[in-house]
This record gives structure tokens, sequence and C-alpha cells, in this order.
């Protein structure tokens, strides 16, 4: 039948053209499939709701009565009653500051190579495979790698179990997935925008430095804040690299004396206070929790407003 | 393979002498000098690309002549665009990519030893397909080049430059107003436009254009081709078009490219079929393939 005829189309040719467009019978399959997705989804968030709600329920006593004493308080795991936070909080704060003046360059910089000044040969593909085999490597290893390198073996530099030994343990913790990350803001800036660049003789570190870098940045910055919102979560490589789970004092240190002292995190923190058997702790266990996440989900929130406002149209 | 029956090893003299940033080499096989024809910008010698192991175009002499508009014609796949990039060494950039033969401008083989293909790309200004402006304002766009090279260093002395490139690309009074408002803003002709723009701003000496208007509606593709006809007398042009109109249009000289399958492999390789002025190509062309292309029977 020729479609394109007008005077093909009238009348009863027209219903038998339209013919089952209409009225077609439930589609039972497909409701069921999105019924099980819908599931599924609301499982998961069911979990992390829970743990939420379970957390502020179990701190609720201890946010009522003494909020602002906890939150400037001591690492004390003696008593429950004056046990606090300030000092977890700092310290993860201090670990992330030595994180991101450490990886933040290195990782972009290896990034750059890998992708821009490499990216075809073989060196390149088989470090790429390294780096994202390194990037799932236990947090644990590395824990052991940091008590190796920078508190034994170059202890003298960074002061034995300091800040700045934990930094450097948690940088080389995160700078796998800063690698990873900004290599793929680096893929993601369109071939066209380099090859006009080159193509009014530009160098190949003009390229990078004028077009691909300021394009990826948004990306990079992103990709980076993530990993500081994992390295502040880690427990376990500081817990081996020293950080204090007791009693620490710390005085009217300068900031040096501090990065170059003793020190504690939040998960440390928590993880001391988790394993009190008084029962008293329970409460600043969960208050801690409450206080990580927040400083977890803070970093997130920062990555996510980044890349909404810096994010660019092609 | 037709060549218009110029001997290969011409190489002219006077030119090879103004060519002084980049190297050049002992014309031992310059026999005589020409001076019928306009000296050749490029002459390609037996010209092989391999990405990888597949050879892309094999054996091309092309010659491009100063002042001219040399269009590369051609099926889908013969290897045109691939011709076009060995000419300001953009094949550098896909990594599989490998050059055979030699590419010569004004004498000098842009792949031999010691040859800076930063330097190259600064006076054979490129033209691409899509519109590529970089994500910066108007005037950086046409700045960027002239800063990078040193031309011009003080915002005064970029902003003459600025004004000139606009005004040779038709695009002055246009964006004249706007000048620090993003590029990503103005329409795809006027984004070609900007693009040919920040291509003369470094003043180049030739201008290569991969298909510059197929992404552009028919207004804005005259536009072009009327600046093309304007800006020839003091650049060299060489241009990929898929529209035979175009070339018809605007070319002094079109280069026919065709496919060749190698039956036991269905290997495609690109091949120059033949190359000569323009009205002879559409009218008497020499090659049978031609003239089935050009009046639209190729198979």
């Amino acid at each position: 039948m020729a479609l394109s005829s007008p005077a093909s189309i009238g009348g009863g040719t027209s219903r038998a053209m339209t013919a089952g467009l209409t009225g077609k019978s439930f589609d039972v399959k497909s409701k069921m499939v999105e019924a099980a997705l819908v599931l599924t989804l609301a499982a998961s968030m069911l979990i992390l709701l829970v743990l939420i709600v379970d957390l502020l329920a179990t701190s609720w006593p201890l946010w009522t009565d003494r909020p602002g004493d906890f939150l400037t308080g001591s690492l004390n795991s003696a008593n429950a009653q004056s046990a606090g936070v300030w000092q977890g909080i700092k310290g993860t704060l201090m670990l992330c500051l030595v994180v991101m003046v450490v990886a933040f360059p290195l990782g972009v910089a290896c990034a750059v190579y890998l992708e821009e000044y490499s990216s075809g040969s073989r060196f390149a593909k088989w470090t790429r495979i390294n780096v994202r085999n390194l990037a799932g490597v236990p947090s644990i290893v590395y824990g052991l790698l940091g008590l190796a390198i920078f508190v034994n073996a170059i202890g003298g530099f960074t002061g034995g179990r300091t800040v700045f030994a934990g930094g450097l343990t948690l940088a080389a913790l995160v700078l796998p997935i800063v690698v990873i990350t900004t290599s793929e803001a680096l893929r993601a800036v369109p071939r066209p925008i380099r090859e006009g660049a080159f193509g009014v003789g530009a160098t190949q570190w003009e390229v990078v430095k004028d077009h691909v870098l300021p394009a990826a940045a948004p990306g990079i910055l992103t990709g980076t804040v993530l990993s500081l919102a994992r390295a502040a979560g880690e427990a376990a490589p500081i817990l081996l690299v020293g950080a204090a789970t007791g009693l620490l004092r710390t005085g009217n240190q300068s900031f040096v004396e501090q990065l170059t002292g003793p020190f504690t995190a939040m998960p440390v923190v928590i993880f001391s206070y988790a394993r009190q058997p008084d029962d008293a702790f329970r409460e600043a266990t969960a208050a801690a929790s409450v206080v990580l996440l927040a400083l977890v989900l803070l970093m997130n929130a920062l990555a996510i407003w980044l890349r909404n406002r810096y994010d660019r149209k092609w | 393979m037709t060549e218009s029956g110029k001997p290969m090893n011409i190489v002219n003299e006077n030119v090879v002498g103004s060519d002084s940033g980049l190297q050049t080499i002992a014309s031992s096989e310059r026999t005589e000098v020409d001076t019928d024809t306009p000296p050749f910008v490029f002459e390609t010698i037996d010209l092989n690309v391999y990405y990888g192991d597949f050879r892309a175009v094999r054996d091309v002499n092309l010659t491009v002549a100063k002042n001219e508009i040399t269009a590369l014609i051609g099926p889908s796949g013969c290897g045109k665009s691939t011709v076009l990039r060995c000419f300001d060494r953009m094949n550098d950039l896909i990594e599989t990519a490998r050059v055979d033969g030699r590419v010569l401008y004004h004498g000098l083989d842009l792949y031999g030893p010691d040859v800076d293909a930063v330097e190259v790309r600064r006076r054979v200004g490129m033209v691409f397909q899509k519109p590529n402006p970089f994500p910066k304002s108007i005037f950086d766009n046409i700045a960027y080049g002239p800063r990078i090279s040193g031309m011009a260093k003080k915002k005064a002395d970029l902003a003459v430059i600025v004004e000139r490139s606009l005004r040779k690309a038709a695009l002055w009074d246009e964006v004249k107003d706007r000048l620090s408002s993003s590029a990503l803003g103005m329409s795809g002709g006027q984004q070609q436009r900007l693009c040919i723009a920040r291509a003369i701003a470094v003043d180049p000496d030739v201008l290569l254009m991969d298909e510059p208007c197929s992404s552009l509606d028919p207004i804005a593709t005259t536009r072009i081709e009327e600046l093309m006809k304007e800006i020839k007398d003091e650049y060299t042009i060489v241009i990929v078009t898929h529209n035979m109109q175009q070339a018809a249009r605007v070319s002094d000289r079109t280069a026919f490219f065709s496919v060749e399958v190698n039956e036991q492999s269905d290997a495609r390789t690109g091949i120059l079929v033949e190359a000569d002025a323009t009205e002879k190509i559409f009218s008497t062309p020499a090659d049978d393939r031609t003239e089935r292309y050009v009046t639209g029977r190729f198979g």
C-alpha cells in the first residue's frame, strides 16, 4: 500500500490502519519487572535508613544531655561521661589536609602523564591496569605499608606515629583513586578541543595547561573530594600507623608540632569507644558515628555542589 | 596516476629560502625550475598512511599550488581527510598512525627528522569538520594562538589581531559588541567562521579545511565559501569536501580520491585517482572512475 498517497487514507482504510494501536491489554511482565526493581531499591534504602535511625536513637540521650561538651571533649576511654570527639574531628581534618596536599598534585600529575603524554604506549596500558589493581588493595595492607615506610623507614622525617605519617599512608591509599578519576575526567575532554589547540600551534604542555586541565577541572575536583571522604572514613590503616586509642594529651601546640605529634581520628575514636565494655559508651559510640557520617556526607555534598557548579556543556 | 604531466622532482627554489624556522633539506633533487606553473606549497611523494596494520591511503602523489584552492573529493573512507591531516602533522595525535613516503612543504619533508610539528601547525592552520571553539570568550579564542606563539603580548596588540582576524572572517560586525561573551553561545555558522578567524590569527601560510561546511546550513555554507574566495589571495587553501558542487564552486584544482577494495582481505584503501584543474575534472576527466563519480553514477 502506498502510504504516501493521501487518497488511500480514508474511511474504513484508516480504521484498519490504526487497529491494534489502542486498547492493548495490561502488560503484566513489564509491570512485574518494574515492581521488582522498586523493591530492591527500597531494600537498599531501608538498610541505610535503619542504620541512621538506630544511630540517632541510640545517641539521642547524649545529644540532648551534653551536645557541646561531647563535640569539644577529648578522647577518653575511661569515663563515658566526659568522652568527646574534638581530637578526632581535628585529627581527621588534619589527615585530610595532608592527603589533599600529597595525593592531589601527585595523582593529577600521574593521570596527565598517562592520558596526555603516553596514552597509547604499552607502558601506559600496563600502568593503568596496575593502578586499577592498587585501588582494590585492602586498606589494611596500606596500613602495613605505612607502618613499614612512613613510621619506621623514614620515621626521622615524619616523626614516627604522627598525623604526618598517617596522612601519607592515607594519601597512598587514595592515590590510585585520584589517578583513576582524574584519568576519566581527562578522557572526557572532547578530542576537538585538543585538536583546535594543537591546530593553532600549541605545544603538548600548552594544550594540557590551557585547555585540557581547565575543561577537566570539575571532574578532577569531584573525584578528589570523594577520595578525601574515603580517606576520612578509614580506620584500619591509621590504627596500624599508630593513632591513639586511649588518652591523648594535646595542649597548646603549634600547627607543625601537632602535625608531627601523636594523633587520633574519627574512625579511631569510634573504634576506641566501641570496644569499651561499659554500656555507657554505647551512646558515645553512636554519637561519634553520627559525627563521622555528617563529616563524610558534607564532603560528598561538596563534591556534588562542585560538579554542578562547574560542569561544562560542550 | 595522472599528475597533470609534471615531473615529481621539481622543487621551487625561491620558496625554500624563505623558511627560516623550519629545517631545510639539501635539494639535490632539484633539477629545474618550472616557471609556467605556480610554485608548490605541498607535494606528496608516494605517501602511504597506516593506522596500525591497516593501510588507509596508498601511494598518493599530489601537489598543492600557492594561492589556489585545492579541493579533495571522493567517497567516504577514501582517505582524503587522512591526506589532509598529513599536511599539518595532525596525524601525530593518533597513536597508531604511521606515515610512509614524503610530504614536502616548500620542498622540506614535514616528516623528516628535526621538523618541529608545533611550528608546522603554526604555519599550516586547520579548520575542522565540526566547529570546535574553545570554551572561552570570543576574544580569547582568537587571541590564544597569537599569545602562545609570542606574536603579541599586550592586550592592545592582541585586540588589533583579534579585530583583523574577525574582519577577515566576516564576523566582526556580528560579534564586535560581545567579544567577552562565550564562543559557545554563537550559532554553528558563526562558530565555524570564528574557527577560521582563530586559524588565520596566527598568520599562517596555508589553511586546511576538513569538510568545514558539513554541519552548517546553506546560508552559512555560502558565507564560508565566499570567505574562502576572498582570502585565497593571502593563503593557500586545501579543502576536503563531500559536496561536489562546493568543490566545483570554490576550487581551482580538484583531486579525486577513490576506494580500492582488496578482494581477499576486504581491506579498503584510499587512492588518488586524478588531480587536475577543477573545470577539467568536472567536464572532461581523464579517468573513468572520476567521471562516474562527478556525474553521480558512482557504484
